[in-house]
């Protein structure tokens, strides 16, 4: 089962290592990990996405807890937060097949960012369905290379993450 | 007034009421020993060895309730104190060790004596600091000792470069902390606690299972009370021993691995288990899905992540130990509960009597449980704390040893490291200066640390190690006579080298040795009344097992060893089983 964890952290050297290592000791794979300052320059917030049991990752919330810079965590139900991505693709584009390419891009809404003499990158944002999906149709050009911002996510409306 | 880091730190020290530093200087420790060099308090205890100076800081903390604080140098004496502060973790022990650094300039150069301190300890530490300038000393000082002490207590370390504690600042001791990400839940939830309180009035089996938690929190006397408003039977774990009186009709034993028979049965026969202060640790549950099988759980702890983590708990309550028992306690007399555990007790008592702890004597062998029996005997009428290393002495020291007075007891739980009994000996006593304070030690674990006996001497702390010397590493050796097919690998020591009576003279201190049952009240009664630090080499049957004994793994009513008997089904006595009921 996949968890997404939204987890209040003071800005401070240090507290990846604490909290990776956290899930690093009891043999949790982290799927994707971000973070960023929040809206008080003092806290930072990492979605951390994990697949695990329910048993054993409330253990883990539970000592990520006791960490002393982590303020908050929440495990964001998936219906009710909204999640983003950030994919840059860069693609083999030799210039009969650029056109093609960007109509998918078009189709997903992303950006071309830089055109190369054969390759284009492509800026995607969306939830991770739509950026595999993206991906998979970007595979037929060739994928040259890849990167991902992991994934950053809010709850919806009113109801407050922090 | 600007003064340096490191006689900030010193200041803060003594703003916190430390009496006492373990420590070992080195290159960039040097300011702050030097600023040390002209204080009262605390005072400073040079250790031979900086694994000892945390074991120090540890037995001080056990005995006294207030943490100690350990300096040392960086890189090898930051590496050396590795096992002390693990052991602290494992055992929920507060102190703050401070080990010198390289100058911030340097770090990350693999600089002389560097190492990565702070990245080392992150997984064994409550928490730690690397402090990067002077100004913010005071503060991660006052943090450090608040984090160490309150909620589930801990190791707290701080990382200190020599420019830092070089450098100057203005100094105000802060008198509160900023901590958003550290509030310890003190108050139990009272909906929580009513239902603990109406099981507890409603149970006829009742047990209440005391660990290291009601001695953190300084709860014994509310758990006494608990106990005998209900006459709820007590078993209390290693970390819990002098929780609840020994000699008290309601203690019902040790539970776990070397637990007696009668404790056992009584977990496993239990209807309502009340944790307080325990984790549900392997080597007292044996195999889980057997354990306490017909009971309700009650779980009581500071520390969330504990409930629930190896047994689920019907009726969960984080909170400090003494504030929900009194809270429990207030509700049973408000509902105006009875207790109904007479006839419990007499199925307890049954087992008690059927199923006592023993072990073979021979008149020309000396039995390593009879020299523990001595020792028990000869400081009955005396303040005393008894110190254990880990192995066979420790198992002995836990049954056949009688604490009547919480924070007397000092053993390695968690960790069970040997080499730890004799150095946090040198600091119980530190600690409870007016205390005899004996270290129940085996020939392997004392060699551990033994170097201290030159710290002892000096520092004229008349601490008494009895060893109890069967020339093997005795709990190996057992494991291997029960499970490897008597194949002792490694597990040979030796009885006669070291010549512990002649270790004990070059360093100083008195050397004694007993190789005969009618030897052991001389030689004992001799070290307890020496006005210094002693030795005491028994020599004792290296054939002794500690019995009884669960199997790894194995349902903790199936025991080895011991009188035979068990699993529980088929030790009830249908009579007394009926009367629980009436």
């Amino acid at each position: 089962m996949t968890h997404t964890l939204s987890v209040l952290v003071e800005n401070k050297p240090g507290v990846l290592t604490r909290v990776a290592s956290l899930f690093a000791r009891r043999g949790f794979n982290i799927d994707s990990l971000a973070v960023g300052v929040t809206e008080d320059p003092t806290l930072s917030r990492m979605t951390i996405v994990v697949s695990a049991e329910d048993t054993p990752l409330e253990q883990i919330t539970k000592q990520l807890h006791k960490l002393i810079n982590v303020l908050k965590i929440q495990d964001l139900d998936p219906k009710e937060m909204i999640d983003r991505e950030l994919v840059l693709f860069k693609v083999n584009a030799p210039p009969e097949r650029r056109h093609e390419i960007i109509e998918v891009a078009n189709v997903f809404r992303a950006k071309i960012v830089d055109v190369g003499k054969n390759s284009l990158t492509i800026e995607a944002t969306g939830a991770g369905d739509k950026l595999a999906a993206m991906e998979d149709l970007l595979r037929a050009y060739g994928i040259k290379e890849l990167a991902r911002t992991g994934k950053i996510a809010l709850a919806r409306g009113l109801k407050d993450t922090q | 007034m600007r003064i340096t880091g490191a006689e900030a730190l010193v200041q803060s020290l003594q703003a916190e009421g430390v009496e006492v530093v373990f420590g070992y200087p080195g290159g960039v420790a040097l300011p702050i020993f030097d600023a040390l060099y002209d204080v009262e308090s605390p005072r400073t205890i040079l250790v031979r060895h900086e694994q000892a100076a945390v074991h120090a800081a540890d037995g001080y903390a056990r005995v006294t309730g207030k943490p100690a604080a350990v300096i040392v140098t960086s890189g090898p004496g930051a590496t050396n104190t590795i096992t002390g502060i693990a052991n602290a973790f494992m055992d929920s022990i507060p102190m703050v060790v401070i080990t010198a650094q390289v100058a911030t300039h340097v770090i990350g150069t693999d600089a002389f004596q560097e190492s990565d301190t702070t990245g080392i300890t992150i997984p064994i530490t409550k928490h730690n600091y690397l402090v990067k300038n002077s100004a913010e000393l005071p503060e991660v000082i006052k943090e450090a000792f608040h984090i160490a002490t309150m909620g589930r207590p801990g190791p707290v370390l701080i990382d200190l470069p020599v420019d830092v504690s070089k450098g100057e600042l203005t100094f105000k001791y802060p008198e509160q902390v900023n901590l958003p990400g550290f509030k310890p839940t003190y108050k139990g939830h009272s909906k929580q606690i009513k239902q603990a309180a109406e099981l507890i009035a409603k149970a006829r089996k009742p047990l209440l299972y005391a660990g290291g938690g009601v001695l953190g929190s300084g709860a014994w006397k509310e758990l006494k009370e608990l106990a005998e408003l209900m006459q709820l039977p007590v078993v209390t774990t290693l970390m819990g021993k002098g929780a609840f009186p020994e000699d008290h009709h309601l203690f019902v034993g040790m539970p776990g691995m070397h637990g007696a028979k009668y404790t056992n049965y009584a977990i496993t026969e239990t209807d309502l288990l009340i944790g307080v202060g325990v984790r549900f640790d392997d080597r007292v549950t044996g195999k889980l899905a057997a354990f306490a099988t017909k009971a309700k759980v009650i779980h009581v702890d500071i520390d969330p992540a504990e409930i629930g983590k190896n047994k689920a708990a019907d009726v969960p309550i984080v909170g400090d130990a003494r504030n929900v028992l009194s809270v429990i306690v207030a509700e049973l007399r408000k509902m105006g509960a009875e207790p109904r555990t007479d006839a419990w007790m007499r199925v307890i008592d049954d087992w008690r009597n059927r199923f006592p702890l023993h072990y073979h004597t021979g008149d020309d062998v000396l039995m390593p449980e009879y020299v523990v029996e001595r020792v028990r005997e000869l400081t009955k009428d005396r303040p005393t704390v008894i110190c254990t290393e880990v192995g066979q002495n420790q198992m002995w020291a836990c049954q056949y040893t009688k604490i009547r007075e919480p924070r007397t007891w000092v053993s390695s739980g968690g960790l069970g490291t040997m080499g730890f009994g004799f150095p946090a000996a040198m600091g119980a006593q530190i600690g409870r200066p007016d205390y005899l304070v004996v270290d129940i030690a085996g020939d392997g674990s004392f060699q551990m640390n033994s170097q201290e006996l030159a710290t002892v001497f000096i520092n004229k702390i008349p601490v008494k190690v009895v060893i109890l010397n069967n020339g093997i590493l005795g709990m190996v050796h057992q494991w291997q006579e029960l499970f490897y097919d008597k194949r002792y690998a490694s597990s040979i020591l030796g009885q006669e080298s070291p010549d512990f009576v002649k270790l004990a003279e070059a360093y100083g201190c008195l050397g004694l040795r007993a190789t005969k049952p009618e030897d052991v009240d001389a030689v004992l009664q001799e070290a307890f009344d020496y006005d210094g630090p002693a030795v005491v080499d028994c020599r004792v049957s290296s054939e002794a097992c500690v019995w009884p004994m669960v199997a790894p793994g194995g349902s903790i009513d199936e025991m080895l060893g011991g009188i035979p008997g068990g699993p529980v089904s088929d030790m009830l006595d249908e009579e007394l089983l009926e009367e629980v009921w009436e």
